[in-house]
């Protein structure tokens, strides 16, 4: 188990390398000068000059890139174009929020969608199965930034100005304008209420292909013999599903974790679009928009990290779980894919 | 021809003939009688409903004659078929793969989705009510058309700007539907052909593809899309080529799978042992065994393809205006939630219909043609 942990992570470190120069050659080979920005009617060619060779730019691509991949490694994200901080500040605060959002999404996603995929397969055909299918399929082929304002338009909007529900739930933001000055349970209850559409959109999504999954793993291992012999066994019919097939069906489930994860944060780019959820995903629009690739850089090189660990994360769990598929397997072998780019 | 009797056969102009769908009909084959019945009714409708547009077609651009050529040629083509249907016999060509895929009721609805919203798209000149960038309230000063509910001049309502969400829809579908169908044929071809050659030759190559693979899977794919689009000048072909070169190596990691098991097989070993040059084997022998999974997964693709085209546009990365584009139309509508709900909720809705319709497709090809990969659920 340890030299296969240790064989996983070895492979991981070339990937994010590799992903990170990809990334770098991409911003660099973009047309137009990195600094436009400072150039205006009272900057002499002399001082854009020096502004040249303070930033390194006057040296070579090779030179350059050897440079950057030295101080990337050692933690130095270098400075934000457009807002005069370190990079690296601006990815630790934005950092909690994504993962509170996203963390909050996958855990009520897996629920969500484990449970539906259970339900449907012990009743398969039923009505019940086919409403859940088609709901299922329905959020599973939507894109999360529409859903996202289409729950804004009802519980948001409407629900306070047209129909006058009691509850509605604030659109945008993390925290309210007046934040500073609840008590502490009033805070509390601010976040909470702020969380609930943004979740509410990434987990619907995401439930909808977990349902799928989960329930054609369930109905494969129902049918099998142990199941049987379980029934057999005189067993109640709760734990033959809970306790006997959930556990194995559950197996491949554990590769979904893996593959959702960069459709997580790409969904979390859009929520938090939407949402204007300072984190990682707004962070990194904003300075694609702005053009400021120091944050660019840095942050897509933390997503692919993320996934690469996730992915990680996932295979040595599948691995631990069932130590039938750890020996002699290529480490990107077949496995099971999912949506592969999604909105 | 002779001795088929009944309902007209031998005769050459029978209303049966004439009428596409009509024999179909009659033998109780109501899927193809009434879709082919109910397209041809309606195709007729729309040109003599649009007769003025029509006749007005020598002044008019490139868009109406290709939108009068798909008019006359589906036409056309339909009696054909209503023509040749008259010879054939019971059941002669239905294959086992397509008796089993109509079954699948869902899955026949989603083709009848996918072949309306393609001939919205080109009929698009023809169907519009409105054309899709004209502003009343600015160019007629007719102000209350801004924001402009859902009514009977304009079924979906209007925009801030006065334009008719449903001709916009309309247009929009062309971007949507031709993104996705050549994005997605760009990277099957390139995925099937990197991964047969990975999987078949192994080794070095081997090695070499699926890191490549590896490294884009590790990516967020919306991240790299947004970075190179926003980077260089967002346009339609490198939106198209992007969308390709970050989805080939889903395709590609599943055929070199496929690839490799076949690798083993007598046939291939035969096809060896005959001397053939590998080229030869991969392409002629190995491919044709691997296209069944490779549609399935051109389908879905499809879908997730203008689910994340419409993201790029929403994000204003994508086709830019005026060109009227779903994703971008969601965007502007979420600016009027408060005054006009209609905006961000008509596209979004179709949006969802036809990723919908080629996702049900591709579930219901895979069941057809392949059921072995039923246990891959709710993964393309």
């Amino acid at each position: 188990m340890l030299s296969y942990a240790l064989r996983r992570i070895l492979y991981a470190i070339p990937l994010v390398l590799g992903v990170a120069t990809i990334l770098f050659f991409v911003l660099n080979l973009a047309p137009g000068d990195p600094l436009a920005l400072y150039m205006g009617p009272g900057v002499s060619p002399e001082a854009m000059e020096r502004i040249r060779q303070n930033l390194g730019l006057d040296q070579s691509l090779p030179v350059r890139y050897g440079r950057w991949l030295l101080a990337f490694l050692q933690g130095d994200f270098g400075y934000s174009l457009t807002r005069n901080q370190p990079v690296r500040d601006l990815i630790l605060g934005a950092l909690p929020p994504t993962l509170l959002l996203t963390g909050g999404a996958v855990a009520l996603a897996f629920l969500m969608g484990i449970a539906l995929g259970v339900v449907q397969a012990v009743r398969q055909y039923s009505a019940l199965d086919s409403l859940l299918s088609a709901l299922a399929l329905f959020f599973y082929s939507m894109p999360s930034f529409w859903l996202a304002i289409m729950l804004i338009l009802i519980f948001s909007v409407n629900a306070r100005n047209l129909w006058g529900w009691p509850v509605h739930f604030p659109p945008s933001g993390m925290t309210s304008a007046g934040h500073d000055l609840m008590g502490f349970w009033g805070q509390l209850k601010d976040r909470a209420a702020h969380l609930v559409l943004p979740t509410l959109s990434l987990t619907l999504v995401l439930a909808g292909g977990i349902a799928r999954y989960v329930r054609t793993s369930m109905l494969e291992v129902i049918r099998q013999d142990y199941v049987r012999t379980a029934r057999a066994k005189g067993l109640p019919e709760h734990r033959v599903i809970l306790t006997h097939a959930l556990r194995n069906a559950l197996i491949p489930v554990i590769t979904l974790f893996g593959i959702y994860f960069p459709f997580l944060l790409s969904g979390a780019v859009f929520i938090e679009h939407v949402f204007s959820w300072p984190g990682m995903g707004k962070l990194l629009v904003d300075a694609i928009l702005q053009r400021d690739y120091p944050v660019v850089l840095a942050g897509s090189f933390l997503f692919a990290v993320m996934v690469v660990v996730g992915n990680l994360l996932a295979d040595l769990l599948y691995g631990w779980v069932d130590p039938r598929i750890r020996y002699g397997r290529h480490p990107g072998g077949p496995r099971p894919t999912a949506r592969s780019g999604t909105a | 021809m002779a001795g088929y009797g009944g309902d007209g056969v031998g005769k050459r102009w029978s209303p049966g003939r004439l009428v596409p769908g009509l024999r179909p009909l009659r033998r109780g084959r109501w899927l193809e009688g009434g879709g082919g019945l109910l397209l041809w009714g309606l195709l007729l409708a729309l040109a003599v409903a649009r007769h003025d547009r029509l006749l007005a077609l020598p002044s008019r651009g490139l868009d109406h004659w290709l939108a009068a050529l798909t008019l006359v040629g589906v036409l056309v083509g339909l009696w054909v078929w209503s023509f040749r249907e008259g010879r054939r016999e019971e059941g002669e060509r239905r294959g086992r793969f397509w008796r089993r895929f109509r079954r699948n009721r869902l899955a026949v609805a989603g083709v009848g989705l996918i072949v309306l919203f393609y001939l919205a798209a080109l009929l698009a000149p023809l169907l519009t009510p409105f054309d899709p960038t004209y502003q009343p309230a600015f160019q007629a000063g007719e102000m209350e058309l801004r924001l402009a509910e859902p009514s009977g001049a304009h079924l979906m309502g209007t925009d801030q700007f006065s334009r008719d969400i449903l001709s916009r829809i309309l247009y929009g579908a062309r971007i949507s539907l031709s993104i996705g169908f050549l994005a997605v044929g760009i990277s099957v071809t390139l995925g099937t052909i990197l991964g047969a050659v990975a999987g078949y030759l192994g080794g070095i190559v081997d090695d070499l593809v699926m890191r490549l693979v590896d490294m884009f899977m590790a990516f967020p794919r919306v991240v790299l899309v947004i970075a190179v689009v926003a980077v260089f000048q967002p346009s339609i072909f490198l939106i198209i080529g992007v969308l390709a070169l970050t989805q080939w190596p889903f395709t590609a990691r599943i055929v070199r799978g496929e690839i490799l098991s076949l690798r083993e097989r007598e046939f291939t070993e035969a096809a060896r042992a005959l001397g053939f040059s590998r080229s030869r084997i991969i392409f002629r022998h190995l491919l044709p065994n691997v296209m069944a999974p490779v549609i399935v997964v051109a389908t879905l693709g499809i879908g997730h393809t203008i689910v994340l085209e419409a993201g790029l546009s929403f994000l204003g990365f994508g086709v830019q205006p005026p060109t009227p584009s779903w994703g971008s139309m969601v965007a502007d509508g979420r600016d009027y939630l408060l005054d006009a709900w209609w905006i961000a909720t008509f596209p979004g809705l179709a949006i969802v219909t036809v990723v919908l319709a080629f996702n049900l497709v591709g579930d219901g090809l895979r069941d057809a043609l392949d059921p072995r990969q039923r246990g891959q659920g709710g993964a393309p």
